[in-house]
């Protein structure tokens, strides 16, 4: 029962949490609901015994992918409402036929689901950390690395795009070093 | 799942909650004090016996005073932040064994909300939400100082998880599970995990630091450059519960240090109980010495010690620990 209980309530504030954040004006709203919503999720895992995955939900997304979207944000007042452009009429007619859709193809999961049978069954004795280690070395051992090759490229990327200046640390420079820095920069913008 | 069960669980709780609200403010008094006295100074002294009521006097001023929404902030983001940091400071208590399991009357009472098997890795991540109180206080403020304070919380948090994150993987490797319990087990029967792990128990330290927002890493809220940084705009009870949420966090992870590293409460003695709050007393302490003696770095020297000491000297750390362990 009380499994029931938390579900429905998990459910009804993941999805107020996300109409918030597609329907608010409010830049800052819609962050603060969607990194709600992100929690929320967790719940779900927690619900049923993912307790790792669970844990992961938070820190990955709310920790940390959340917090970067708030650092964008420092760029622009978040005080004021954002007027969102009106575009296509048409738009609005195709998402909701697509959400139409989508409502019949939920409802009706159940039947399929029916069919499926489970292909690493939960072990007794075993944390589900240790299962999640498993099957990602053995069954999905290939994605995982292949995912471990982007997330290198998008570093290297990242320190070549944002690492002009790298070998310059004002930490490491004493103040006679940091006025000469100053006092070229300087002479250059006069010039 | 039985009414026992729930009821137990509800009143864990509402004493975890009630103990360690009493202890924030408590805690104010104590730092006050610490802080005097290495100062020379006498504190806080006229509001009961050595003034030990003065928290009492602070508490009834933060409750009974006006609670300002300034004209021009995001009004509901405004009141939400404070209790953001609050919440997930308590929140993170759930997987924290405070005591050793003891008998009450007949009946076995484990003072751990829940015992889940990826203890740390939570208390780690509703710590590291309760970033969103700063951040979201520090931009729905609109006042500058406030927005700085926001970013340097949201850099610092970032940074920072990542050293405490590292540092404690290569505990995890030797313990070879995340929950708390587990910890001190494994420390009963092979020692102290400081022993084995000394650079990982140095870095989670330092770490603890930046994100309980302590004095060397106090860029937050710095009081001679942002004047109360995300604080600046509250007033009253909102700007207590910051308070309640900083001084919470520091509480939980001094506990969380000792049963990581220091052996925890050890056989589940009654000595082992008074150790582990004797522990967690010394690493409360230690962080108002810092305060007391030693300047704030600057913000860009945190980043550097971040990035370029304390994250390859974790990385280096969990490779050897795996070597060895091979």
């Amino acid at each position: 029962m009380f499994e029931a209980i938390a579900f429905y309530l998990f459910a009804f504030l993941t999805i107020s949490m996300f109409y918030i954040v597609v329907t608010t004006q409010q830049a800052l709203y819609a962050l603060t609901a969607l990194a709600a919503g992100m929690i929320f999720i967790s719940a779900f895992f927690f619900i049923l015994g993912a307790d790792f995955l669970g844990a992961v939900q938070i820190i990955v997304y709310t920790g940390a992918v959340m917090a970067l979207y708030a650092f964008g944000m420092m760029f622009f007042d978040t005080t004021r409402d954002v007027k969102e452009k009106q575009g296509n009429k048409f738009i609005i007619v195709g998402l909701s036929t697509l959400s139409a859709v989508l409502v019949v193809l939920i409802v009706s999961a159940p039947i399929v689901s029916d069919n499926i049978v489970a292909l690493y069954p939960v072990v007794d004795g075993i944390g589900n950390t240790q299962e999640v280690g498993v099957v990602l070395f053995t069954k999905y051992l290939i994605p995982f690395e292949v995912a471990a090759v982007m997330l290198l490229v998008a570093m290297v990327a990242g320190i070549v795009l944002a690492g002009k200046k790298m070998d310059l640390s004002l930490t490491l420079m004493n103040d006679a070093e940091i006025r000469e820095l100053n006092e070229e920069k300087n002479k250059k913008e006069l010039s | 799942m039985d009414s026992a069960y729930l009821i137990e669980t509800i009143i864990k709780v509402v004493v975890i909650l009630l103990v360690f609200s009493a202890l924030a403010g408590i805690g104010t008094y104590f730092e006050r004090k610490i802080l005097a006295f290495m100062q020379r100074r006498l504190g806080p002294m006229y509001v009961g016996p050595f003034g030990v009521l003065q928290f009492g006097a602070d508490a009834i001023k933060l409750f009974t005073k006006e609670d300002i929404i300034p004209t021009g902030v995001v009004a509901r983001i405004f009141k939400i932040a404070p209790v953001i940091t609050a919440a997930t400071a308590f929140m993170a208590a759930a997987a924290i064994p405070f005591l050793p399991e003891f008998e009450i009357f007949g009946y076995t009472v484990h003072p751990i909300v829940s015992d889940i098997n990826v203890g740390i890795l939570y208390i780690l991540g509703v710590m590291a939400i309760g970033l969103y109180g700063p951040l979201l206080g520090g931009m729905a403020s609109a006042n500058k100082y406030s927005l700085i304070s926001a970013a340097r919380a949201a850099a610092v948090f970032i940074s920072y998880e990542v050293v405490s994150g590292l540092a404690i993987l290569a505990p995890i490797m030797m313990v070879g599970s995340l929950s708390l319990i587990d910890f001190n087990e494994y420390q009963l029967s092979n020692g102290w995990l400081v022993w084995s792990q000394p650079v990982a128990f140095v870095l989670f330290w330092i770490a603890a630091f930046a994100e309980t927002g302590r004095t060397p890493f106090h860029l937050i809220a710095n009081d001679h450059e942002l004047i109360d940084g995300f604080g600046t705009e509250y007033s009253g009870m909102r700007w207590g519960l910051f308070f309640i949420g900083e001084y919470a966090n520091m509480f939980f992870i001094s506990f969380v240090i000792p049963l990581l590293f220091l052996g925890g409460f050890g056989d589940g003695s009654v000595l082992g109980a008074f150790a582990l709050l004797g522990k967690m007393a010394f690493f409360f302490f230690f962080f108002l010495w810092t305060r007391a003696a030693w300047p704030d770095v600057r913000p860009d020297q945190l980043m550097w010690l971040c990035w370029k000491v304390l994250m390859p000297i974790a990385v280096i750390n969990v490779v050897i620990t795996g070597i060895v362990m091979m």
